[in-house]
């Protein structure tokens, strides 16, 4: 007769290692729930990144990435550098531009809420002069009345960028340069042209009627044919300004927008971190449990021996508890990670994004330290001599 | 036909000096009902420990079903206890909460038996020890007596060469303990091979032959009439 011990069945190992977890139901879930809050909280940092990155890219693909912006650099003297003025029509001749617009700053006018606001208290309001297609070029919409038109720009009215109208305090009427302004609409925030949210915007004509405008344009916004934006750039500057291209700054105001989001994955890293020391103080408590359990079990070691259980079947019981109930703390933790994350994106009405390694990463994790805590205590109990064991 | 266990020369040693057992021959064929008797400290224990395979003697050889000892790993000790010896403790050491017909099944999960083999010689062994209308019950459910019945169910439910029943009856009252003695005799009667190990003298006066062990040696070996 051949003595070779025999393989267990894999779901009878299934029911030896939720057999020591059945025994003592609260102490399984309390241990199990140290690994669901670490795995729940990695879970949750990333998905909350993940959804915010996924709102970041509908809301650039809604706003277009093909916008580039010329403005006026330096000259190599370091003095502030002018657009010529003919450079808005040359941008417009590039064959993918499908259409350019300028804003010029009218330097030195301030923008006061009433007459008798005292000339210092200028509420740091940029006044631009804005062609008329600017609107539909920087994607921008009226939040309260109407955009300028032929009439409206040829006349003392203005346009009110998001922020400048909520510090100027939604007024009918500004006052600036000695004249009383008509406010006729209020912009929505424009996210690739933040700079317009603190802006006074007059009409070109009459800028030059009533304010100190010189003419030139300081901001040259484009919109280009997608395919072709990266070679719409790389002539910007020579079309702007031909005699000193250096003197123009061109620049992709949606790769900076990308950008600033991009600074906050640092904060997502020390979250992270912190999750995972959180996971690392669950993976000790199922140890610990482990250690307890085994201590507690001797007899039952002992009889699982005397019934032939060989050394390697025990371990393996015990290692299979461990993962069982970590596997149980990392099923519920992917599951509270996956609900935090929604019910913050939906109060921010981003989509709910967790990317699937962040699911498999997780419940891998769970599978290491439960196989990490399982493992000694179960080396542990295999040693136990049967009659050891027993004696208890 | 090689004898079911068949000890000579064996002596064990227990690191710190102490011999619980010294120099014992010892050879129970097939089919025999024997009980070793000795008051505590006789080393009787440690012989259950070493029939059982659960430990090796430092002297001598142990032959259990034709096998020596001393020749298998503990892989091929752990099979052979598997399949070819029976446990029966004081303790009972039944799982809690686990039905009769689950806890005599798991005594032969470690034999290769596929579940649902398990499940009915479960219920055989059960009815055989006289708990066919026990198979659902919890061990709470039951007294002392009916546990460890189920404790012998499943020592018999793999049909061993030999079971080892060690103290059984030292946890029961008396009535309860004699109808475990009872089935022994009932289980020895159809063909079971049974070591009953006790201290108690009135249970080894009722079996067909007594190994009386003092101070770790047999002091005499005697096959009675009953």
């Amino acid at each position: 007769m051949s003595l070779k011990p025999s393989r267990l069945h894999p779901a009878d190992l299934l029911r030896l290692g939720g057999y020591g977890l059945r025994a003592r139901p609260l102490r399984a879930v309390l241990s199990a729930l140290g690994i669901a809050i670490g795995i729940a909280a990695m879970i949750a940092v990333v998905g909350i990144s993940s959804s915010s990155r996924a709102d970041l890219d509908r809301q650039l693909a809604a706003l277009g990435t093909n916008m580039l912006t010329v403005a006026p650099g330096q000259t190599m003297f370091g003095d502030n550098a002018t657009l010529p003025d003919e450079s808005v029509a040359m941008i417009r001749r590039i064959g993918p531009v499908t259409s350019a617009t300028a804003t010029g700053a009218v330097n030195e006018t301030a923008v006061y809420r009433t007459d008798r606001i005292p000339a210092g208290e200028t509420s740091g309001l940029a006044v631009l002069a804005a062609e008329q297609a600017l609107l539909d070029t920087i994607g921008g919409s009226m939040a309260d009345g109407t955009w300028l038109n032929a009439a409206t720009g040829d006349y003392p009215a203005v346009v009110l960028g998001s922020t400048a109208a909520r510090r100027l305090g939604n007024p009918p009427t500004v006052w600036m340069d000695g004249r009383w302004w008509t406010v006729v609409g209020v912009l929505e925030p424009v996210p690739l042209a933040p700079e317009i949210d603190q802006s006074v915007l007059v009409g070109w004509d009459a800028a030059g009627t009533y304010l100190d405008f010189d003419g030139h344009p300081t901001t040259v916004y484009t919109r280009s044919i997608d395919a072709q934006v990266e070679a719409v750039r790389a002539v910007l500057a020579q079309t702007a300004n031909p005699e000193d291209p250096s003197e123009v700054k061109v620049s992709k105001p949606s790769d900076a927008l990308a950008a600033r989001r991009a600074t906050s994955d640092a904060f997502t890293a020390l979250l992270l971190g912190l999750g995972a020391v959180a996971l690392l103080v669950g993976g000790i408590g199922v140890a610990n449990t482990m250690v307890i359990s085994v201590l507690e079990r001797r007899a039952e070691i002992g009889l699982r021996r005397s019934l032939g259980a060989t050394r390697g079947q025990v371990r393996t019981q015990f290692v299979a508890e461990s993962l069982l109930l970590s596997l149980l703390g990392g099923a519920v933790g992917v599951f509270i990670g996956y609900v935090v994350t929604g019910f913050y994106a939906m109060t921010q009405t981003w989509p709910t994004v967790v990317p699937p390694w962040a699911l498999i990463g997780g419940v891998g994790a769970t599978v290491m330290i439960g196989a990490a805590a399982g493992l000694y205590p179960a080396i542990r109990a295999a040693r136990l001599a049967p009659t050891e064991a027993l004696a208890t | 036909m090689s004898p079911v266990i068949e000890l000579s020369g064996v002596t064990k040693s227990y690191p710190g000096g102490v011999t619980a057992v010294r120099s014992v021959d010892l050879t129970v064929e097939y089919g025999e009902l024997v009980a070793i008797v000795g008051p505590s400290g006789s080393g009787k224990s440690t012989m259950l420990h070493l029939i059982g395979t659960l430990d090796r003697p430092t002297h001598g050889t142990v032959r259990i079903d034709g096998h020596n000892v001393a020749t298998l790993s503990d892989r091929q000790l752990s099979a052979l206890r598997a399949r070819r010896i029976g446990f029966v403790f004081q303790q009972f050491h039944l799982a809690p909460g686990r039905d009769a017909i689950t806890n005599v099944a798991d005594g032969l999960l470690y034999a290769g038996v596929p579940k649902k083999e398990r499940e009915w010689r479960a219920e055989a062994a059960l009815v055989r020890v006289g708990l066919g209308d026990r198979l659902t019950h919890r061990p709470h459910e039951l007294s002392g007596g009916e546990r460890q019945r189920v404790a012998i169910a499943r020592a018999v439910a793999g049909d061993p060469a030999v079971l080892l029943a060690d103290e059984p009856t030292g946890n029961l009252d008396s009535v309860s303990g004699a109808g475990v003695v009872e089935l022994l005799r009932e289980l020895h009667a159809s063909g079971t091979t049974i070591m009953v190990i006790t201290h108690d003298h009135e249970i080894a006066d009722g079996l067909p032959r007594q190994v009386p062990m003092r101070d770790g040696r047999v002091i005499g070996d005697v096959p009675q009439a009953v």
